[in-house]
This record gives structure tokens, C-alpha cells and sequence, in this order.
């Protein structure tokens, strides 16, 4: 009796947690995308999904699905391969300056991808230094801008859970005669493999609907998934062809997320409670270090390219595109100083941030606690999955969304000031889950059970076995989803008023207008973006608490 | 705040007891009370600070709070501009509120209002273009308004759409050129449309593209106008002379364009009449482009009071403020485009400097409607390999 009483509580307590943020969701993300798709397979008011069916047949749509795939998939495949020695190199190495360059490697997370097409064209374009690597609109252009996009979620997410990884096993193995190699492939790698996982999928998916730089990058040649939704919905209105194209991004996203959930099947008891001290540096860590090297240069190179072209004017160095930040550009191209802009960045930043993480936190321990039942495991996987969608979704069917779904009582809530924080917060939500999810999972339920039998109150008991664990992770978590908003701009556009732009909606708008200086001034703003991001990361891992005994 | 989650949560889920493992050897004790003071202190710097969206609003809504008839809201594209004192003065004249909903380009706020005709998002819009203006007014997105026009504003207004939509201003989409680059390689410079497929100009053009630009579609339909149906000829020719095709206006002009923002390559580019008024030298006494105007077509902009608006009469008011000769006499230094009103003085360098063409290419509305994803379809294929 008792003990049923106490399972029925405990669902009580799991499904009070979940409601908050399956909330939050449904309103703001599966009502507007449902609504969208809807009108694509209602078109005059009658089903009729005989239209989007049609639509699947074309021959131009297999094409564009399988471009989508196999590029994000190379992209997400290069981004492993160069983010998990630089994760290395930067989390367990000891090497000066290191949290200084982690800061540095979210930058390209926030710079809008009109300003990186700027960039990478100076570069590889025809005039550019690299013409001669011929990557100007080629495939492997846009796949190169993808992994300068993204290679800082492996690295963080990874960096994060080598962080505190618990090094006995390893070092058992080590002492028992594993050779370096057989201790990364037989111990280390599977304790990693949850949060490897988790980034990749994010990073999948990031570069599935990627929008910008595909066009850019790409010189039209190129078409995606999410390309084409955005031409058939902004300047076709053709609803049922894009309906068709949602269900189909829908369905690629459902698909790589159960594919991702079998293989991040997680190993538990990994994570250890305090953050291992960084390593010498050895001559055997030389491949990881050269591979670190060559991530930071494809990430450092278009980012100085973009610093030097913000501090030059007329040929020459100058500060004057930076002074000019506080005025309204050329022709007060801009409505408010970029200055003013900023403000509201950070402002609508701060809000997604804590939204999101409030989220990610209610989720991740929903999704992380030991389920009792087959029934139970399967409800926490796909509510883990269901906070993924965000990421997997056209950004211009949800802003349109929003316009036709949220427009009447008791939702009236397309005029609302909070609509762009937490459109924000939507995107980075998974970026908060997929951090928190593999740490919390990785620790072993027993330490808590055991809290609990020393007599530790439940508080306690958070406080002693999951805080000090989560603690880092969250750190990184709360940089991400600052770093993601800071420079969301598929939806903030859709969906910013005028009299409050974020800092991307001003840099568009000044690269839109003619007059050398709102070039410079947009470059100029991009720095500050750039720098500002770099800044807050900074801060927020020196918030770190010190662990005793460590370092 | 976060810090009532992290407690709360975590505890309500503590599961029954087992056997405990000994603490790892070494491992000392975390502190989690600084931890919890350092989150608590980061969210409440973040609201003292104020930064929170939350905060700043609340001011302004208690403002906005009145009924429908106290505010009018304009939907327009995220080009517009105007200067502040004129939304001032607009604001002090009509005893209005005006509230700008901005963003995305003319085809994307078309399309938003057409999906939004049911429950608009405003009550008046600006921006609808000439390619774009047919499928709106079909939907019965616009409620007629008979402005009182100023002189030369007729000729912008269109067939078959009359009051739906009034004419604001207009420009014309033209291929500019970098004047000095040909002098000094001794080059003819271009005129027409076929010089731009001509091997002498090879890899010299670079062009926004149809499907991603509205100055890129409007360029498509000059050679519709100009070629009738082997325009996709042209088109092939011109991809054979490596024309490079771009994603928007900004990286054309700004990125590629040699006398553009980032100093590109490319001496021949798609852009504006009106462009030329922005790369004057600094004495005012010429200017570094021109354009062509055997390869223009024009564009105008259109407002229209939304259908079943809650404030129509805010709306008619700001259309009649749209045509009024401050705002026409603003509308070259804000948005780059030519007033309607033909007595409205335009600034010197632009009288100078901005040359209109006397017989700019055209397509009817209506056509454009019927064929826009026909002719994109052709045209992708064409361009793309």
C-alpha cells in the first residue's frame, strides 16, 4: 500500500516537473508548426494531402533531401573529428591561456552568417588570400562554414564531460598495462560516448537547417531542406510544397533522434564529482595538439579576417567604423545606435538564457531520473526527444507560425515583448538538455540513495551528489544558450519589432544599406558582437566555484 | 529563482535508500552553498542591472495598453526608415501611437499578410511591391482608400488594383558600373543587356539572385520583358560569361561589387538608379558609378489600409502622412527611392547624381501573379547546374 502510494507520488512529482516546459513547447512550438502544416494540407479549407504528396514525388526534392543529409552529415562528421582533440587539448591539457581560446571558439556561434559570408568570401573569394583552395561556392565551401559554425558544441559539450570524467578507471587500466590508445577506445570513448552523441545530434541538426550560409557559401547553386521552405513560403506562398517539406524535415529529425537515443544508451556511475586537474602537456598529447591547432586556425582566420576589415577605413588602420557604433550610420540608415541595439541583445539574451535553463534543467532531471518501468523509460525518451524539434525546424515556419496561431485569445500572444526571448530560448533549450542530460545520467543513482540512507535530507542529498556535478556542465549550458541567443536571427527576424532590434537584425540592416561607412560599421558591429560573447564566456567560467583540492 | 528550482526539483524525485559507497579517496568536499550564493548573485546582478526584457516593457505597455483606436500599427519590410522627429510629429499631429512591426523583405511581408488576413497584425502596410501587389489584393487582404494623390502620383497607381493599394515611392532596379574601372583598363563600358553576355565583360557581372531578392526577380523579369520567351537563352549566355550569381543585394553590392562596401572584383553589378547618389566623391562633384538605364525596371511601393484593421482611420491617416511632402522630401536620405510627388526637391546630389530612365522594362502584375514560380522554376534550372 505504502510502497504503491509512493510510486504514484513519485509520477505525481515527474509529470508536475514536466509540465512547465511541454507547456511552454506546445504553445510555442508544436501549435504554431502544426498550424503552418496545417494550412499546407488544408489549402482551401478541405483536406486535401493529395497536394503534398504530389509535392514529395518531384524530382527537385529528392535532390535537395539528399543534399541536406549528406552535407550536414559530413559536416557534423568533420566537426567530431577536429572538436574532440580540441576538447582535449583545452579541457585536460594544461595550456596557458586555454580558457581564454574556449571563449574564443564560441564567437563564430554568434556571428550572424550574412557577416561569415563577408568573411569566408574575403578569404576564399576570388580576390581572397585562399582563392586558390577553390572553395567558393562549392559544396565543400558551405560544408567548411558548417563545421567554423558548430565545432565549438563538440568542443564544449565534450570538453564538459572529459572535464569530469572520473580518471580511475582509465588510470586502473593504465596501471594494468592498457596502452594509451586501448585506454581512449576501451574506457575513455565510451564514457564520453553520451555527450559525443548528444553534440553531434545538436550539430546535425544545427547544420540541417542552416540557411545563411548555405546561400552564401553556396552562391545559389545549393539547395536545402530549409532553403527551400524559406523561397516556397517567403516569395512562393506556396504552403502546400513547404508543408510538405516540414513533414519531411519532421521526419529526418524524429529519425536521427532515435537513432542518436540508441547509441547514447549511457553508461552510468562516469561522471565524477570533482574536476580532474589538467595534465602536462606530453610529447604523445603532439596529434591532438595539432589537430587543436588547425581547428583554432579555420575558426581564427575569418575571424581576423573580419577584425582587420572592421579596424581598416579607406585602406588604412582606423577606430572610426567602432566611434561610429553610437550614431545611426549613413543616412541614419538605423532607427536606434547600434549601442541601443546592443542593450537589447543582452537584455533578450539574459531572458532566453534563464527561460531555457530553467527548461533544461525541469527536462534533463525528467528525462534523467531511473525509470521503474519499460512504459516509464519509453515516456522519458521521447519527452527527451521532443525537446530536440526546436532545433530540427525551419525557423520560417515557426515565425510564421507564431503570426497565425498565436493571434486570439487566450494565446494573444504574437504582439508580446517576451515572443523573441522565448523563441530564443526554444533554440536553445536542446543546446541546455544535451548539456545537463549526459552529466546527470552519468551519475550514479546510488551516491543519492546513499545520501539519503546517511540521513541527508532530499535537499541535501541535491546539493552534495548532483549540484557539484551539474554545476559545470550548467556554466557551459547557460554560455550556450546566452552565445545561441546572442545570435539567433532565423526567428528573431520574423518577429523583432522595430523600435527594439538585436544586434543581427542591425548588422543585416546596415550591410543593406549603401554607403562605405554602414559597411564598416556592420563589421564593427560584428566585432563587438563577437567580443561581447567572447566576454560573457569568459565571466562565466571564472564564476566557476573552486574546487578545493583541485588545481 | 534558479535557485528554488535547483533545490526543489531535484529533491521531490530522491529515491528510496541502498547501500552507500565510501566517498573516493582525496576527493574533498564541495562547497554547494557557494555555489548557490554565486547563481543566486548572477540572477539578481542580471535584474538589478535590468536585464530583462520584462522590466523595460512594462512602461510601455501600460501606454500601449488603451484600446485599438490610441495606436496605429504599420507592417512594413526591414528596409523602412523614417527620420524620428517625422514619427514624432506624425505621432503629436494625429494623437496617435505609432507602432512599426518590421521585418523581413517586401515578399515576406507580403505572404505574412496574406497568411494573417484573418486576424491582421496591423492595421496599415507599406512596402506590397508592384511584383508582389496582385496576390494580395486577389486575397482581399487590402480595404479600399481613395488618398488624395500628390501631382505625378497617378502614373505609379495600378490596373485593375486601383484604391486597394497607394502609391508611396518608387525606384528602378538597374545593373550599375564602376566607372573608373573601365577608364583605366581603356574598356567600353557597357549599355545594354546584351553587352553583359558579351565575352569582353566575362566574369566582370555579379547579380543577386531571383529566387532569393526581390532587386534579383525584378532583374529576371527586365529580361522577361526584354527577350519574351527565350529569356532562359539569355540566362544561359550569361551563366556562360561567368556571371556570378549571389544570395541577396548586400552581398552583390557590398561584398562582390568593386566600388562596394568590402572593395569586391567585379566592376558590374545589379543595384538601384538611386545608387549612384551614395559613391559621390566628397567634394559632391562626381561619382564613382552610374547606371544603365536600358537595363532598368521599375519598383514602386505601395500602403494599404489591412482588411478588417481595429483601427482603419489611423490607418488613413498614416497613408495620408506617407504622402505628405515632409515625408515624400525624407524619403530619398531614409529608403533610397524617389517620392511620388513630382514637386517634392530632391537633395543635390541626387539631382545630379540619381538618373531615372525615361522607358523602363515592365511586367504586368497580374502576369507576374500566374507566372512567379513558373519562371523561377526556368530560371533555377537554368542557373544552377
Amino acid at each position: 500500500m505504502a510502497r504503491r502510494h509512493h510510486a504514484l507520488s513519485r509520477h505525481l512529482t515527474l509529470a508536475a516537473l514536466a509540465l512547465l516546459p511541454v507547456a511552454v513547447l506546445s504553445v510555442f512550438f508544436v501549435l504554431p508548426v502544426s498550424g503552418m502544416i496545417a494550412r499546407g494540407f488544408w489549402p482551401e479549407g478541405s483536406f486535401d494531402p493529395g497536394g503534398v504528396l504530389d509535392v514529395l514525388r518531384r524530382p527537385r526534392v529528392h535532390r535537395v533531401l539528399w543534399f541536406t543529409v549528406w552535407s550536414s552529415a559530413s559536416a557534423t562528421a568533420l566537426a567530431v573529428l577536429l572538436g574532440v582533440p580540441t576538447a582535449y587539448v583545452l579541457h585536460r591539457l594544461r595550456i596557458p591561456g586555454r580558457s581564454v581560446v574556449r571563449a574564443a571558439l564560441l564567437v563564430p556561434f554568434v556571428l550572424p552568417t550574412v557577416v561569415v559570408g563577408v568573411a569566408f568570401r574575403e578569404l576564399f573569394g576570388e580576390s581572397g588570400p585562399l582563392a586558390f583552395l577553390g572553395l567558393e561556392g562549392t559544396a565543400l565551401g558551405i560544408i567548411a562554414a558548417l563545421v567554423f559554425f558548430n565545432v565549438a558544441v563538440v568542443v564544449r559539450a565534450v570538453g564538459a564531460a572529459w572535464e569530469s570524467l572520473d580518471r580511475r578507471p582509465g588510470e586502473a587500466a593504465a596501471a594494468l598495462g592498457a596502452s594509451p590508445w586501448q585506454v581512449w577506445w576501451t574506457v575513455t570513448l565510451p564514457a564520453l560516448r553520451p555527450a559525443l552523441v548528444s553534440a553531434a545530434s545538436v550539430v546535425f541538426l544545427f547544420c540541417a537547417t542552416a540557411f545563411g550560409v548555405v546561400l552564401t557559401m553556396g552562391g545559389l547553386r545549393y539547395a536545402t531542406v530549409e532553403t527551400e521552405i524559406y523561397l516556397l513560403t517567403t516569395q512562393l506562398l506556396d504552403l502546400q510544397a513547404a508543408a510538405a517539406l516540414s513533414v519531411l524535415q519532421l521526419v529526418v529529425v524524429v529519425g536521427l533522434l532515435l537513432v542518436a537515443a540508441r547509441t547514447r544508451a549511457t553508461p552510468s556511475g562516469g561522471t565524477a564529482r570533482v574536476t580532474a586537474p589538467a595534465q602536462r602537456v606530453r610529447v604523445r598529447d603532439l596529434p591532438a595538439l595539432s589537430v587543436a591547432s588547425f581547428t583554432l586556425l579555420l575558426v581564427g582566420l575569418p575571424i581576423g579576417t573580419l577584425v582587420a576589415g572592421s579596424l581598416t577605413v579607406d585602406g588604412s588602420w582606423s577606430l572610426d567604423n567602432f566611434r561610429k557604433l553610437t550614431t545611426k550610420g549613413d543616412n541614419d540608415a538605423l532607427l536606434v545606435p547600434v549601442t541601443d541595439a546592443l542593450g537589447t541583445s543582452l537584455r533578450t539574451a539574459f531572458d532566453a538564457t534563464w527561460i531555457s535553463l530553467t527548461l533544461g534543467l525541469l527536462v534533463a532531471v525528467v528525462v534523467t531520473r531511473r525509470s521503474r518501468s519499460r512504459a516509464e523509460r519509453r515516456v522519458r525518451g521521447l519527452l527527451d526527444g521532443f525537446f530536440m524539434l526546436p532545433l530540427g525546424v525551419s525557423a520560417v515556419t515557426l515565425g510564421f507560425g507564431f503570426l497565425i496561431t498565436l493571434d486570439r485569445p487566450p494565446l494573444e500572444l504574437r504582439d508580446s515583448p517576451m515572443l523573441v526571448p522565448i523563441a530564443q530560448a526554444l533554440v536553445a533549450l536542446p543546446l541546455v538538455v544535451r548539456t545537463i542530460v549526459p552529466v546527470l545520467a552519468g551519475i550514479d543513482d546510488r551516491q543519492r540513495q546513499a545520501a539519503a540512507s546517511l540521513g541527508a535530507s532530499p535537499l541535501r542529498a541535491v546539493l552534495t551528489v548532483d549540484v557539484p556535478a551539474v554545476w559545470k556542465p550548467l556554466l557551459a549550458a547557460s554560455g550556450f544558450a546566452f552565445a545561441a541567443s546572442l545570435g539567433e536571427f532565423g526567428a528573431t527576424s520574423f518577429l523583432v519589432r522595430e523600435q527594439e532590434p538585436t544586434v543581427p537584425v542591425v548588422i543585416f540592416r546596415l550591410l543593406g544599406h549603401p554607403g562605405a561607412d554602414n559597411y564598416g560599421m556592420a563589421l564593427a558591429a560584428s566585432v563587438v558582437l563577437a567580443a561581447t560573447t567572447a566576454i560573457v564566456m569568459l565571466a562565466v567560467e571564472r564564476l566557476r566555484v573552486p574546487t578545493i583540492g583541485a588545481v | 529563482m534558479l535557485r528554488v528550482r535547483l533545490s526543489s526539483t531535484h529533491g521531490a524525485a530522491d529515491p528510496p535508500n541502498l547501500i552507500r559507497l565510501a566517498p573516493a579517496k582525496g576527493v574533498t568536499m564541495y562547497h554547494p552553498a557557494r555555489a548557490l550564493a554565486a547563481l543566486a548573485s548572477l540572477a539578481l546582478t542580471g535584474s538589478l542591472l535590468g536585464c530583462s526584457t520584462m522590466g523595460g516593457d512594462d512602461d510601455k505597455s501600460a501606454d500601449e495598453s488603451g484600446s485599438g483606436s490610441t495606436t496605429v500599427k504599420l507592417v512594413t519590410h526591414d528596409s523602412f526608415a523614417l527620420p524620428e522627429d517625422l514619427q514624432a510629429k506624425f505621432e503629436k499631429d494625429s494623437g496617435l501611437q505609432l507602432e512599426i512591426l518590421a521585418s523581413g523583405d517586401a515578399g515576406a511581408v507580403t505572404n505574412k499578410l496574406v497568411l494573417t488576413k484573418d486576424s491582421p497584425i496591423g492595421d496599415v502596410a507599406f512596402g506590397v511591391d508592384n511584383t508582389f501587389a496582385s496576390r494580395p489584393v486577389d486575397e482581399g487582404v487590402f480595404e479600399e482608400y481613395a488618398a488624395k494623390l500628390p501631382a505625378g502620383a497617378d502614373q505609379y497607381v495600378l490596373e485593375d488594383i486601383g484604391d486597394h493599394l497607394t502609391p508611396i515611392d518608387n525606384a528602378n532596379v538597374c545593373v550599375n558600373i564602376d566607372t573608373g574601372y573601365f577608364e583605366k583598363l581603356k574598356l567600353p563600358e557597357p549599355e545594354t543587356l546584351d553587352d553583359l553576355a558579351k565575352p569582353v565583360y566575362r566574369g566582370r557581372f555579379v547579380v543577386p539572385g531571383a529566387a532569393t531578392s526581390s532587386p534579383g526577380m525584378a532583374f529576371l523579369l527586365t529580361t522577361i520583358a526584354e527577350y519574351g520567351d527565350d529569356w532562359p537563352a539569355y540566362w544561359a549566355k550569361l551563366m556562360d560569361n561567368d556571371t556570378l550569381l549571389v544570395d541577396g543585394w548586400e552581398s552583390a553590392y557590398q561584398g562582390e561589387f568593386s566600388q562596394g562596401g568590402g572593395k569586391g572584383k567585379r566592376p558590374i553589378v545589379l543595384s538601384y538608379d538611386t545608387s549612384p547618389a551614395f559613391t559621390v566623391d566628397e567634394a559632391g562633384t562626381s561619382s564613382t558609378t552610374k547606371a544603365l538605364l536600358h537595363t532598368c525596371f521599375p519598383q514602386t511601393e505601395y500602403a494599404g489600409v489591412l482588411a478588417g484593421a481595429d483601427n482603419p482611420e489611423g490607418a488613413r491617416a498614416l497613408i495620408d502622412f506617407l504622402l505628405s511632402p515632409e515625408v515624400q522630401a525624407a524619403l530619398p536620405d531614409s529608403m533610397y527611392v524617389f517620392p511620388v510627388d513630382e514637386n517634392v526637391e530632391l537633395p543635390a546630389t541626387w539631382a545630379k547624381f540619381a538618373v531615372q530612365p525615361t522607358d523602363p522594362h515592365t511586367v504586368d502584375p497580374a502576369e507576374i501573379a500566374e507566372n512567379r514560380e513558373q519562371w523561377l522554376t526556368e530560371w533555377r534550372d537554368v542557373t544552377t547546374r
